[in-house]
């Protein structure tokens, strides 16, 4: 690990000033930057501690939803009372990623951030990783890719600087774009609120972006807007062991019923592209009709359109319409909280 | 080895390059570096050697103030430190085990102000003011922690590597039940009002710890002895 300075932040306005320095980063419950520092993945100079500037509240906004601060631990907000109650779908993403060890440590703002889990991006011994040192092609495109993107993912050749097939790892994250979520984030120039689903980006021609954020902005917090899947929502991972593994294919499903009848729909996938994947095509061919098998396999097939596997992960595609049939049959039993 | 002056005026430019903004912060990182170089030297921390080479891997040094096992500790420490390491390397506690060093296996599982953390992810610059209690702490020979006299009870080791995570884990675990805290399972479970330790729970809130030598029924019979109050 490369040497680095450490400022523990007192303010908001001098942590983004620290942050403005090149080379510094904001520092979370570092079990992504720090394990990425170990690796050589990442090399900040600075350290940017921003564990207390008080952003580790969870309040209800006056529109009646909602504001989940940046530092909260995933294991706090998933434990939240109102949380719970309002917004189960949240709490059981949270409780389906890592581990109660990292769960105590990792944020909010930090699992927005997290970056992917591609073999090749945190293995510094392959030279080929768009991602890691624009420019030098994709080694996962011909390599080992079963947690690959089948979705949304830049394919022009394993040389080209384009190619990424990587996945946006995160279950907190599935879950904030079936709720609809707002991210807010603070800059030298002041705040601006970015809507969760355009918060992270796909790889286009830019890979080694992950997200629209400037490296100067810190995240304050996220907004939910008031509940609506409260009672009928449903967080289905599928993954190779039963606890503490990433996800192959996951779904965050959130259904507003009205008698038999779903009224409106969220829907989004994780581990299939390079952010979680929300169709709202598939949330619109859900509203209006029947909760039953045949409208939930319509979703899964709008959901999926356009899909295409590589050589280890072509089994996400189907494993993918099952998950989402699945975790809509679980919400609109409403068994959740 | 470079004298002492030459590496001050290293750091002190170091850090003066890293936070041109800030005179106050390159004032007091110079006082930092300062006392943290003399303890480096005194104590031999392996960083100070090659502290010469080039201004880039120059270490960066703060000064750190915590309580291990109820112990105020207050340490000139390389700011790359680990919990982990520090502990093991620089304190001799060695009762905390390194298995994978990246948060995959839990070997390395502390209390963090009564929280279960890995350790090895923990930077331990950040820890100003924390509380750590580690398994030296949690109980001693003769005067067990329960968590410790169930794992004992029970069996539930057989090479001991994990051991210690494992109890810390455990130990955690009874104080989040108890604050009524849920897992993935206490919704696939539909239990989402203060859930009851079933096997299923244990498993699941056990997660965060691998054993290598597999010695899973015994831990969990371990985890729910304890549970359920009784110790043996
Ligand atoms: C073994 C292992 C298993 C895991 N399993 C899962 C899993 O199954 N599911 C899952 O979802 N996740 C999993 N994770 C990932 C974990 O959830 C993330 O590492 C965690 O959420 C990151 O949060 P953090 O606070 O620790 O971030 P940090 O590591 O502190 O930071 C991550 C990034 O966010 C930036 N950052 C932090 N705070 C701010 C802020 N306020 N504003 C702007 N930028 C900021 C940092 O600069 C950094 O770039 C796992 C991790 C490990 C190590
Ligand atoms: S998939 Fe993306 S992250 Fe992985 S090697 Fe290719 S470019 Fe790098
Ligand atoms: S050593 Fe920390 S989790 Fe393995
Ligand atoms: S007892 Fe050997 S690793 Fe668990």
């Amino acid at each position: 690990m490369n040497p680095f300075t450490y400022e523990r932040a007192a303010a908001a306005d001098t942590a983004i000033r620290a942050a403005s320095s090149h080379g510094a980063k904001f520092l979370g419950g570092g079990t992504n930057l720090v394990d990425l520092m170990k690796y050589g993945v990442e090399h900040p100079t600075t350290l940017v501690d921003v564990n207390h500037l008080g952003m580790d509240q969870v309040t209800p906004t006056a529109a009646g939803g909602m504001f989940v601060g940046g530092s909260v631990r995933n294991s706090d907000l998933a434990n939240n009372p109102a949380i719970v109650r309002n917004y189960p779908l949240l709490s059981h993403a949270l409780l389906a990623g890592a581990s109660p060890q990292l769960r105590n440590m990792a944020t909010t703002a930090g699992n927005l951030l997290q970056r992917t889990r591609c073999y090749y991006f945190m293995d510094t011994a392959f030279p080929a990783c768009n991602k890691r040192e624009p420019g030098s092609g994709c080694a996962a495109l011909n390599g080992f890719n079963r947690i690959h993107a089948v979705l949304g993912q830049t394919d022009e050749g394993a040389a080209s600087p384009h190619t990424c097939i990587a996945t946006n790892p995160s279950d907190m994250n599935v879950a904030m774009y079936a709720l609809g979520a707002v991210v807010e984030v603070q800059g030298p120039k002041g705040k601006r609120s970015i809507a969760v689903a355009d918060f992270h980006r796909l790889p286009g021609k830019n890979p080694e972006l992950d997200t629209n954020l400037r490296p100067d902005e810190l995240i304050l917090g996220v907004t939910l807007p008031p509940a609506t899947f409260a009672k009928n929502s449903w967080y289905l991972k599928v993954r190779d062991r039963q606890s503490y593994a990433f996800a192959l294919v996951s779904v965050a499903a959130g259904l507003e019923m009205n008698g038999g009848t779903i009224k409106s729909a969220g829907l989004a996938l994780g581990g299939v592209a390079h952010k979680p994947w929300q169709s709202k095509e598939a949330e619109r061919a859900l509203a209006g009709k029947p909760a039953n098998r045949t409208t939930f396999m319509d979703a899964a097939n709008v959901a999926l359109t356009g899909a295409h596997g590589y050589k280890d992960n072509a089994f996400k595609v189907e494993m993918a319409k099952q998950t989402i049939v699945r975790a809509l049959t679980l919400a609109a039993q409403g068994v959740q909280a | 080895m470079a004298s002492c002056t030459d590496l001050e005026e290293e750091l002190v430019r170091d850090e003066s390059v890293a936070t041109p903004h800030e005179p106050e912060m390159s004032r007091r990182n110079f006082l930092t570096a300062t006392t943290a170089l003399t303890a480096a030297l005194a104590v031999g921390l392996p960083h100070a050697a090659d502290a010469q080479s080039t201004t880039a891997s120059a270490p960066r040094m703060a000064d750190l103030l915590l309580t291990i096992n109820g112990k105020q500790q207050a340490l000139p420490i390389d700011t790359r430190t680990t919990l982990l390491d520090l502990l093991r390397e620089n304190l001799e506690l060695t009762g905390s085990k390194k298995g994978c060093d990246h948060g995959q296996c839990g070997a390395c599982t502390v209390l963090l102000n009564g929280r279960r953390v890995n350790s090895c992810l923990t930077l331990a610059v950040t820890l100003s003011g924390a509380e750590v209690t580690t398994i030296e702490g949690l109980g001693q020979p003769g005067n067990l922690h329960p968590a410790q006299q169930a794992f004992v009870d029970h069996d539930g080791f057989q090479c001991g590597y994990c051991t210690p995570g494992q109890i810390n884990s455990a130990a955690a675990l009874i104080d989040e039940f108890k604050r009524g805290e849920l897992s993935q399972v206490s919704f696939e479970t539909g239990k989402t009002d203060h859930p009851q330790a079933t096997e299923r729970e244990i498993k699941e809130r056990m997660s965060g710890n691998i054993c290598r030598c597999g010695a899973y029924p015994n831990i969990v019979a371990a985890v729910r002895a304890l549970t359920m109050g009784g110790v043996a």
